[in-house]
């Protein structure tokens, strides 16, 4: 158990960025809705899954629908309340502690309003381990757990419950009162007990994201970049796939997703090479000379080669020098069902998921990367 | 003849140049002062004592200044600003002013309001404006504030709100009070176009102060038949009137300039622009004859905003340059340095520093000062920093470059001369005299501007019909900017869709520009 304030949400925003692998959104607006409400109501507890009571019931308050709108028109603030309210009424019990559903942009925060404004703990857990587009691409909804009830309200106060059984009609139905609501609205989901999350979720992700954020905010304490890249790695089992320039950025939106390819010629050592990259608001594919490198559900992530910050797919300029890093997903994800739902193939690649580590090490081999 | 007349300040220089159409008459160089005013009279009277033309030959007058800037970094001579914010009951989760630094608050003195108001993002209503509350808080804040600032809920959809909130502090102040509207003045993302417009209307004195100042100082130089322009960050011009109420576009008119006044000499198009200054080196991307602009955030004064600025890499680097061999036998170049008072602390004038035109010097590459008390330098140093120098610069020019291909490069400002070779991944460079005064002849050459931005739903507007829509607003703020209606043409369509928004809601950017009149 320990506080969080307004210098580690600061931190747990910059390594949620990074977790983003591209998306979850400019986590820039839920970093000051925390920041303001933990200035007016205090700091926020923040537990371990293995300190919540087995039995206490848990859930996941989270923004949904259009990051973009969502930095013109913000909560009120008032909703997570509501929702609470009416999610405890409809439980008959009352909700003992939250959690982030994902690790990435604005949803790392959300957990932390709820917590300062209801006085509520947050628990170190997430359901992805990173960020993901869809309610049905959790950890926990792949162990079979409901998504459902969800409970979603908008800034007039206007709540909808929603109760279906079928992860993707939960993930429709959501959707589709998003946008009446005005294409951005709070949502609480994934209601849980203690003793079920840390089972079924990825554990450790706050501080993992926290400790991301301080080794960036501090890369004054290291000797040179190169060291701090190597802190950076050892801190998320992470690799460095290539370290080039940005070249080349296509933009296209499909039904609401943000698609894209990424065109990156090498710097240095890796001055012979083109790497491209492919994402779906997350990124899904990275390759090098045409060898796939990494694909979803591992991370592939950019991060400034000067400053380390990550670059999420709103900050994608063209000229930008970046490293480009390999992060493997939670084991969770690496089971066939996982595979199934946030796979390569889920976003329509025609390829085959094979760990990042096992591809990173058949291209050294042929000497595709370094 | 018809003459133009364009001043630059700069954080060290303030520069003057006199032209006609396409030739710089006269140049000149003065020091900036403190109070910025008497720099820009001592360089108005340089400029037209050396050139001999009657001051009421001059048409034109434009003039780039940092005086904005200053005023918000210094939290200097700032207006008491209220803050009215539409959109109750949605973003009361973030209040104005969240996160920007104490003193900067206090001196704007935090007076805000989150009343009813906004649109949703397809441009339905999000709530209803309510006329008895704004007024209300209008005339609670009588004799408190200086200056509203009016910031609407996706106003870039619908700027109605806005403007009646507008018209009715008019009511209760009177129609003097200095109000800024956010669509006027930012892009989509509530709080950093907030805090734009509220640094926008706390600038109102200060913006008065300026264009008081330079018409005063025209006329007392004898400049009476001239129109009058400031120029804008995007390297466009406003007169001084419409200068009056958008005093924010100031802000970063400095390295526009220079680029554009770079590619002008050069007669070049798109190029990268090295501008090596005392203290510091600007590299700048020059596209389609205006500067690359930058897609981050940008911080004024330790607040975010998102206003357009040009895509400006700055390195430690420069003429006064201090010159060290370090313990390792290594050489090291900068980043500090003497700045302005290069000429008593280098060495070529007498001094007792190493610095960056030392080298250059020593190397032959130009005659300054006495170079025989350069010297003292011995030749493996001096190579050592050239090349140190070489590899600073080149680094820059890769950071900025878009491919792998050589570019060409245009080399300008009073430190150019420590480049002393052709720089790796340049193609060809390009050099002019009037290189060090680049930034006075980019404000000089300025065209008039206008930049609209606005959300569309393509399935309800189509895109053609968007496009024209976005661009018949930006001519329209070109033509209140001072442009001949006629000559306004469009430079540059930019569409950004919104992911998971319904409807392929897009934003769409136009940017015109036209002569002036």
């Amino acid at each position: 158990m320990r506080t969080i304030g307004v210098a580690e949400l600061r931190e747990i925003a910059t390594g949620a960025a990074l977790m983003g692998a591209g998306g979850g959104g400019n986590p820039e607006v839920g970093k000051l809705m925390a920041i303001s409400a933990v200035r007016e109501h205090g700091p926020v507890t923040l537990l371990e899954a293995s300190e919540v009571a087995p039995d206490a019931v848990v859930t996941s308050p989270s923004g949904i629908g259009a990051p973009a709108v969502g930095l013109e028109k913000f909560p009120n603030g008032s909703e997570f309340k509501l929702m609470m309210d009416k999610l405890t009424e409809r439980l008959g019990h009352p909700v003992e502690a939250v959690f982030p559903i994902e690790a990435g942009g604005i949803n790392s925060m959300i957990p932390f309003i709820v917590g300062a404004k209801l006085g509520l703990p947050v628990i170190d857990a997430d359901g992805m381990g990173r960020a993901f587009p869809e309610l049905q691409m959790s950890t926990l909804a792949l162990a079979g757990h409901r998504i459902c009830p969800i409970v979603m309200a908008d800034e007039k106060g206007n709540l909808v419950q929603i109760d279906v059984d079928a992860p993707h009609d939960a993930e429709k139905f959501a959707r589709a009162i998003t946008v009446e609501m005005g294409a951005t609205a709070q949502s609480i989901s994934d209601t849980t007990t203690g003793a079920a999350l840390a089972r079924d979720g990825v554990l450790g992700i706050i501080t993992k994201c926290q400790r991301i954020g301080h080794l960036i905010h501090h890369l004054g304490d290291y000797a040179t970049p190169a060291a701090a890249l190597s802190a950076l790695l050892e801190i998320t089992s992470g690799t460095r796939l290539l370290t080039a320039k940005i070249t080349d950025i296509q933009h296209a939106t499909k039904a609401g997703f943000n698609f894209g390819t990424v065109i990156f010629t090498g710097l240095g050592a890796d001055s012979q090479r083109t790497g491209k990259m492919e994402f779906q608001n997350e990124n899904i594919v990275f390759s090098v000379d045409d060898t796939v490198i990494a694909t979803a559900p591992d991370l592939i992530t950019l991060v400034d080669t000067e400053t380390l910050a990550p670059v999420t797919n709103e900050e994608l300029k063209y000229g930008k020098r970046v490293y480009v890093l390999g992060l493997p997903a939670d084991e969770k994800w690496r089971t066939p069902a996982g595979i199934d739902c946030v796979g390569p193939r889920y976003f329509k690649y025609d390829l085959d998921y094979v760990p990042v580590e096992q591809r990173i090490k058949a291209a050294r081999e042929k000497g595709v990367i370094d | 003849m018809a003459y133009r007349l364009g001043i630059d300040v700069g954080g060290t220089n303030t520069d003057a140049v006199i032209m006609a159409d396409n030739t710089v008459v006269a140049s000149t160089k003065t020091h900036t002062t403190p109070d910025v005013a008497s720099g820009i009279h001592t360089a108005i009277a340089k400029v037209l004592a050396e050139s001999g033309i009657k001051p009421a030959a001059i048409t034109a007058a434009m003039l780039g200044t940092t005086q904005a800037t200053n005023a918000i970094v210094e939290r200097k001579q700032l207006a008491a600003v209220g803050v009215v914010r539409l959109g109750y009951p949605a973003t009361a989760a973030i209040t104005p002013y969240t996160e920007w630094p104490a003193d900067l608050v206090a001196a704007l003195s935090g007076t805000y309001k989150l009343v009813h108001g906004g649109y949703e993002y397809d441009g339905q209503l999000l709530t209803a404006v309510d006329d008895d509350e704004l007024r209300a808080t209008f005339t609670a804040w009588r004799g408190k504030v200086q200056a509203i600032a009016i910031v609407g809920v996706f106003s870039a959809l619908n700027r109605d709100q806005e403007e009646h909130a507008a018209a009715i502090a008019r009511e209760v102040f009177g129609a003097d009070m200095p109000v800024s509207l956010s669509a006027t003045i930012g892009s989509l993302g509530l709080i950093t176009r907030e805090n734009a417009t509220i640094l926008n209307a706390g600038l109102n004195q200060v913006i008065r102060r300026v264009t008081s100042g330079f018409a005063k100082a025209l006329a007392d130089e004898g400049i009476t038949a001239a129109s009058v322009y400031l120029c804008q960050n995007d390297g466009t011009l406003m007169a001084l009137d419409f200068a009056a109420r958008y005093p924010i576009l100031t802000i970063g008119s400095g390295p526009t300039n220079s680029i554009r006044g770079a590619a002008y000499l050069a007669k070049r198009s798109d190029a990268l622009v090295l501008d090596i200054g005392g203290t510091t080196s600007d590299l700048g991307v020059l596209v389609h004859d205006f500067p690359r602009e930058s897609s981050q955030a940008v911080t004024v004064g330790g607040v975010q905003t998102n206003f357009r600025m040009p895509d400006i890499l700055s390195i430690g680097l420069g003429g006064g340059s201090i010159v060290r061999t370090q313990p390792d036998g290594s050489v090291t170049v900068g980043p500090d340095s003497v700045g302005y008072q290069i000429t008593e602390r280098a060495l070529c004038f007498g001094g007792d520093t190493m610095t960056a035109t030392d080298i250059a010097v020593r190397l032959g590459h130009v005659k300054l000062g006495d170079p025989a008390l350069t010297q003292v330098i011995p030749q493996a140093t001096a190579e050592a920093a050239a090349a140190e120098i070489q590899r600073l610069l080149a680094d820059a020019i890769d950071k900025m470059k878009t491919s792998a291909e050589p570019v060409d490069l245009i080399l300008v400002g009073g430190g150019a001369v420590i480049v002393t070779a052709k720089l790796a991944g340049t193609a060809t460079t390009y050099q002019s005299p009037l290189g060090g005064v680049a930034n006075a002849i980019g404000a000089t050459i300025a065209q008039v501007g206008g930049q609209a931005e606005k959300l569309y739903q393509y399935v309800s507007v189509p895109r053609a019909e968007a496009i024209a829509d976005a661009t018949q607003a930006a001519k329209q703020q070109a033509i209140a900017a001072g442009a001949v209606p006629a000559t306004v043409d469009v430079v540059d369509i930019d569409e950004l869709p919104l992911q998971y928004a319904p409807g392929e809601a897009t934003r769409v950017k136009v940017k015109v520009v036209g002569q002036m009149a």
